[in-house]
């Protein structure tokens, strides 16, 4: 378990709704030819809000150790 | 946590139109699943049909794909042969309410031990964008051109008053507190509903001009109210709000548990 | 063991039928001619460990008994007509889905409302062909109280074997007879039970058939995690489009009953050998017409009976060669001939087909098929 963030984005299944990117609190997606990017992963604190809200199991986030922590919404 | 051990890959992707709240909220019941502990051979989801009805297809359950309106009929049948089967049934706000209205509210009345997860999106998606009984007046569908006149269902009041054990609303937006709501739903015994708001950006926010469904799903940050602090507002402040959280959560008599009682009092005899 | 002799009506031996089946599941929703079935099991079932539940209508009734059955529970519902007309599309998804259940339907007389406690036969057709699409489906029709107590066990071994919905049809009459009855013991009946996968959960592909064109039958909640639609699914149980796979499983689904016809077949000869006339008939108007032909033969009329007992497969065969033996098939039935259609249909012309339909609400009375016999001279 790193002590950074890190994020697996299935290209396959992303539908390119850019939830993720609407949400993160912290900028780290853009979309690229409709499919979502990881723009800056040293941005991302592992809140996991990406996870839960991508609505096509497409995102998975790896969070760092000590933050492995759901925030409330 | 991991998803994917619950998930039938081959699937893959699934039906869901990009920007459907359906996956959020199918990702909330695996969490609830998770944490709860159960095991994928114990859980039975059952549907009807509708988008929200495709769920089964997707999970590593024993997972049953019924008729328009009757996953609930089925759901009782089998946890009445099965009361150690945890039983799930998934459904849309037509199916439920419109065809299935009747089930609903005799399920609620028994208070059989199921959990309803509805997913509300104000329209029939798989048939094209029909109007149904959640349809907001005025709103657009295919077969209400002129809007919606007709009143829609107060599901958690309905099934409240049916006698549902317990009942809960949440947004999908509201992710993480939609898991919660699930997992406390999957460990009441009794009837217990999760009505979830799932937005359709193709059938019912296309015509309604509501916008692409990010921007439907962000949106419902700014509909929804949390039930402790709705109690503090009027109903003309609460007009167009979403009110999430725990609508009642309460101890009643379970049917299979009653009537296990039933057979140990008939072979007494 | 002590006879099992009663007095009993045939409601009331559906239930013990469906008991000593191993029926452990019922669910209804009352409706005359067929309450006492629900009613004599609402007390029975708990007894003896099993459950009953009347449900808000006839289509949850059908699907809880599906439900049911999928939990590895046999299971029964009864109704009549309109709740017949009801349970029609979950019938469909039994039939699709190939999970074991059994219906029964105590006829009274249609359209609609109709003719609540007066007796009919005219859901025959309703019975074969009442859900929508292709399907297969069994049918059996009784003309006794000891032989629906014999039918309803058949109904149950017949639809574990070849997982398919069996429709017990009877009628107002044999629904509501009293008669004697000597119940066999339990052990010496033989009780069929669904055939189970063999193979590792990994493996077990849901809807794959062997030589015998039936599927072993996971039962939910016992290691065999697998998906059930009604959709048009692939071996897999899994909704498929590809015309090839749609070819595979509907044909094998529309086929499987004929590999079994004769063992499901069941019918009743009676003076047939020599007869010259022809009587072809069912469940009350069985009872009829034998004592018709009874009075027929006392004056010298060569008559002969086939009482079917399995309408659905209809057994087309022996009805050929009956009617190349005699001059006339006469269909006594309380409808506007359904059965005689079928009958026409399977002698292909050999035989004259004589209909006597009444859908009044009035039995068929032994005079009415003897003016009929005697027509035929």
């Amino acid at each position: 378990m790193s002590e950074k963030a890190s994020i697996e984005i299935n290209e396959k299944w992303c539908k390119g709704c850019e939830i993720c990117v609407d949400v993160c609190p912290r900028d780290v997606f853009e979309m690229r030819n409709f499919v979502a990017k990881v723009k800056d992963i040293d941005k991302c604190t592992g809140c996991m809000l990406c996870e839960q809200l991508c609505p096509d199991f497409a995102i998975i986030v790896h969070a760092p150790e000590k933050k492995k922590k759901s925030v409330s919404v | 946590m991991d998803y994917l051990q619950y998930l039938r890959l081959d699937k893959f992707p699934h039906i869901w139109c990009a920007g459907c709240g359906d996956g959020i909220a199918l990702k909330a019941i695996l969490r609830a699943v998770h944490n709860i502990g159960w095991e994928k051979d114990n859980i039975a989801m059952v549907s009807g049909i509708g988008c929200s009805s495709r769920t089964p297809g997707y999970v590593d359950f024993n997972t049953l794909h019924t008729t328009h309106g009757r996953a609930i009929p089925f759901a009782t049948g089998l946890k009445m042969a099965r009361p150690e089967m945890n039983v799930i049934v998934v459904s849309g706000d037509g199916d439920a309410t419109a065809i299935g209205g009747n089930h609903l509210i005799h399920a609620a009345r028994r208070n059989i031990d199921l959990t309803v997860l509805i997913y509300n999106n104000h329209i029939y998606g798989m048939t094209g964008g029909q109007v149904s009984p959640e349809t907001p007046m005025g709103d657009f569908a295919t077969t209400a051109p002129y809007g919606a006149m007709e009143n829609n269902f107060d599901i958690s009041g309905l099934t409240i008053a049916a006698g549902a054990s317990f009942v809960a609303r949440c947004t999908v937006y509201h992710a993480n507190l939609l898991g919660k709501l699930i997992e406390k739903a999957l460990s009441k015994k009794g009837f217990s509903l999760v009505e979830v708001m799932s937005p359709c950006p193709t059938a019912y926010g296309k015509i309604n001009k509501k916008g692409t469904g990010n921007e439907m799903i962000l949106n419902q940050k700014q509909l929804a109210v949390r039930v402790e602090r709705a109690k503090t507002m009027s109903p003309e402040e609460l007009k167009n709000k979403i009110i999430i959280g725990t609508i009642i959560d309460r101890e009643l008599p379970e049917y299979v548990n009653t009537y296990e009682k039933i057979i140990s009092q008939a072979q007494r005899r | 063991m002590k006879p099992r002799t009663y007095m009993m009506q045939g409601n009331v031996a559906v239930a013990e039928g469906a008991i000593d089946a191993g029926c452990r599941f019922f669910a209804g929703y009352p409706i005359t001619p067929s309450s006492e079935i629900g009613e004599t099991l609402s007390k029975r079932l708990p007894e003896i460990g099993g459950k009953f539940i009347q449900m808000e209508d006839e289509i949850s009734a059908m699907g809880a008994v599906i439900g049911a059955s999928l939990g590895g529970v046999k299971s029964l519902t009864a109704t009549s007509g309109p709740g017949f007309s009801l349970k029609q599309e979950n019938i469909g998804y039994a039939s699709i889905t190939e999970v074991p259940v059994v219906i029964v339907n105590v006829m009274r007389g249609g359209p609609s409302t109709g003719l609540p406690t007066l007796p009919s036969q005219s859901d025959v057709m309703q019975a074969r062909w009442g859900t929508h699409g292709d399907h297969p489906i069994i049918v059996l029709t009784p003309a006794t109280v000891r032989e629906t107590y014999d039918m309803t066990i058949q109904a149950f071994n017949m639809s574990e074997k070849y997982r398919v919905p069996v429709i017990l049809l009877m009628d107002e009459i044999i629904g509501h007879v009293y008669e004697k009855v000597t119940l066999p013991n339990i052990d010496e009946l033989t009780i069929i039970n669904r055939k189970k996968p063999t193979c590792s959960a990994q493996e077990y592909l849901p809807y794959i058939a062997d030589e015998t064109l039936i599927p072993p039958m996971a039962n939910f909640g016992e290691g065999y995690r697998y998906h059930v639609t009604g959709l048009v699914h692939d071996e897999t149980g899994f909704p498929t489009n590809k015309t090839d796979q749609i070819e595979v499983m509907l044909n094998r689904l529309n086929s499987k009953l004929d590999k079994y016809s004769d063992e499901i077949i069941q019918y009743e000869d009676t003076f047939t050998e020599d007869a010259k006339i022809g009587i072809v008939t069912y469940g009350s108007s069985a009872r009829s017409s034998k004592n018709a032909m009874r009075k027929a033969r006392e004056q010298g009329i060569p008559v002969g009976m086939i009482r079917i007992q399995t309408l659905w497969p209809f057994p087309t065969e022996r009805i050929y060669e009956f009617g190349r033996q005699v001059s006339h098939i006469i269909v006594p039935e309380l409808n506007l001939g359904q059965i005689a259609h079928e009958v026409e249909h399977a002698v292909k012309g050999a035989a004259e087909v004589v209909p006597v339909n009444k859908i009044n609400g009035d039995p068929i009375h032994p005079e009415e098929v003897l003016l009929k016999i005697k027509e035929c001279i």
